[in-house]
């Protein structure tokens, strides 16, 4: 026997029933609430260090085996394949092509978005094949995205730029 | 038998502002394989790593362990334990012939929590004990050493003496950050912060990581002229309710009993050596001596007082500085103690090498736990 089970109906069709928040409120069932400040404060290191304070130059930077050759993006201090120390940084283009795709219409909570989010994996130009960035697209309806369009990053004005993955606010289609 | 064929480490360090935690990592993985002469994209056969997703700081660590590993494509798990667990995982894996060469993988980037109070309270069961106060949780440690005093007539004199040797101990190893030259005296005469328990018998928190490799048997006579040997090793648990526990250290006596018996040790305090035993509270070593039979539980105080326990002593216990003097090394600490037992094993302690062929490293899974885990190290 269940106990402590209260009058809880779940259509055979439904993959789940939650609790609402009426049987929180009310007490239906039976908790202890705890919201414990959990707060971290991760060293970027060497490579991704270069990798934000580049960003707030406006650019994006990989590293580069000669060994295999790739261009990898985002950089490391190793190439995770030949397993050995990178040998050089590049600069490379805040232009790409989406690889993968996809329009979110809720938020970690369930809760409709007021505006649906495009978010996307793109390929960046001079990174090698596979080396993108997850990221969002803008400025674009969501029905007119397409595996193999070609965006541009849109950046934060240099002033407000704080070294973060959000220093490029979206991507934007390229015209032409 | 598995040996240990290769080690590699990167740190101890109070705070690692260059590095990140996938870095070090990568330092502590290059050292090992050079040391062990391999190739982990060609020779490995499988990756385990040990971490607690609460001290990362983000969920699925396993997820994110590949690369700086040269586990890309490759077999890998981890283990949300200290690196003791994975130590005995690949063991496990080698003896089931899964594997032929494994590596063993445990950092700490204790530097990247900001609210490491709140993170061990975090550990605590939500229901029963979460919500009964705010203070800081190392009470937990102290209502243990409150306990284990008075039952067994533990002198505050002799707790200051474990501070006192593995603090001392770490002066001479260049890798401990906590090292210092004290006195019995001024460890009694300094502040307490959870009664009975002072400050200075804390150890503090350090970044770094170690690496393991392990191969079978054959294998390691045939890539190393120095295997050492994992002869034992074991692990146990009480129970998860706080209140209903021994508070002797019954986790550390059980696991040292699988691993003693595991390598046919019968009278340990006679056959072993050298021992790295988790001290990250003072009045833990002395615990954990009692609990791994390398003293009587009545007789400990006065051992620890003649320096029975002493680098120059009959049985050197935390030769290394321990973590009072290494450092809190979070799903590390049983590393740094086998890295300690390793090194010492191989002649490779420098100005700290002691005599001995046979070692014990041992860890506890920290507050609010009564977990731990032992392995027995030969050569
Ligand atoms: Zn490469």
């Amino acid at each position: 026997m269940a106990v402590g089970k209260k009058e809880i109906s779940c259509p055979p069709s439904a993959e789940g029933t939650g609790l609402s928040d009426a049987d929180i409120s009310q007490k239906n069932v039976t908790y202890f609430e705890d919201h414990p400040n959990l707060a971290y404060s991760w060293t970027a290191g060497q490579a991704m260090s270069r990798f934000l304070n580049e960003l707030k130059n406006g650019k994006l930077i990989a590293t580069k085996c000669e060994k295999c050759r790739r261009v990898i993006f985002p950089p490391r201090i190793y190439c995770e394949l030949c397993y050995k120390p990178i040998d050089d940084w590049v600069y490379i283009k805040d232009t790409g092509v989406v690889q993968t795709f996809s329009i979110s219409f809720i938020d970690p909570d369930a809760k409709p978005l007021e505006k649906p989010v495009i978010v996307a994996v793109i390929t960046i130009d001079g990174a090698s094949p596979n080396m993108g960035i997850m990221h969002i697209i803008d400025e674009v309806e969501p029905e007119k995205v397409y595996i193999g369009m070609r965006v541009k990053a849109v950046w934060r004005p240099e002033s407000e730029r704080k070294g973060t993955i959000t220093d490029i606010k979206y991507w934007k289609p390229l015209e032409g | 038998m598995p040996a240990v064929v290769g080690v590699g480490y990167y740190g101890f360090n109070t705070n690692t502002p260059d590095m990140s935690w996938k870095e070090i990592m990568y330092e502590a993985a290059v050292r090992a394989y050079e040391d062990a002469g391999i190739d982990p994209r060609r020779d490995v056969d499988s990756f385990v790593t040990c971490a607690e997703d609460f001290y990362e700081g983000f969920a699925i660590f396993d997820e994110f362990v590949p690369d700086q590993l040269g586990a890309v494509v490759k077999p890998t798990c981890t283990v949300c334990a200290d690196f003791l667990y994975g130590l005995a995982t690949a063991y496990m894996q080698i003896e089931s012939g899964l594997a032929d060469i494994a590596v063993v993988e445990a950092h700490s980037k204790a530097s990247d929590m900001k609210t490491f109070g709140e993170i061990i309270r975090h550990a605590m069961d939500p229901i029963w004990l979460k919500g009964v106060t705010r203070a800081h949780p190392y009470y937990f440690a102290a209502l243990e050493m409150s306990y284990y005093m008075n039952k067994y007539c533990i002198s505050e004199e002799a707790i200051a003496e474990v501070v006192v040797k593995n603090k001392g101990n770490a002066i001479l190893n260049e890798s401990a950050p906590y090292g210092a030259k004290l006195t019995v005296e001024s460890v009694l005469n300094s502040p307490f912060v959870f009664y009975p328990m002072r400050k200075i018998e804390i150890a503090e928190r350090a970044d770094g990581a170690i690496v393991f490799v392990v191969a079978r048997d054959e294998i390691a006579r045939k890539i190393t002229d120095s295997p050492v040997w994992i002869k034992g090793i074991g692990w146990w648990s009480e129970t998860s309710s706080y209140d209903t526990r021994s508070f002797e250290a019954l986790y550390a006596y059980k696991a040292g009993k699988m691993a003693y018996k595991m390598a046919g040790i019968e009278v340990p305090v006679k056959e072993i050596d050298i021992a790295e035993i988790d001290d990250r509270f003072a009045f833990k070593e002395l615990q954990h001596i009692v609990a791994l039979q390398l003293a009587g539980k009545f007789e400990v105080c006065e051992l620890m007082r003649e320096g029975y326990f002493s680098r120059n002593g009959s049985l050197p216990v935390n030769v290394s500085g321990g973590n009072l003097g290494v450092g809190n090394l979070l799903e590390a600490t049983g590393a740094q103690k086998s890295l300690e037992v390793v090194l010492q094993l191989r002649r490779e302690a420098g100005r700290r090498q002691i005599d001995c062929e046979l070692g014990v490293a041992q860890c506890w899974r920290y507050i609010p736990t009564a977990s731990g885990a032992v392995a027995v190290f030969g050569v």
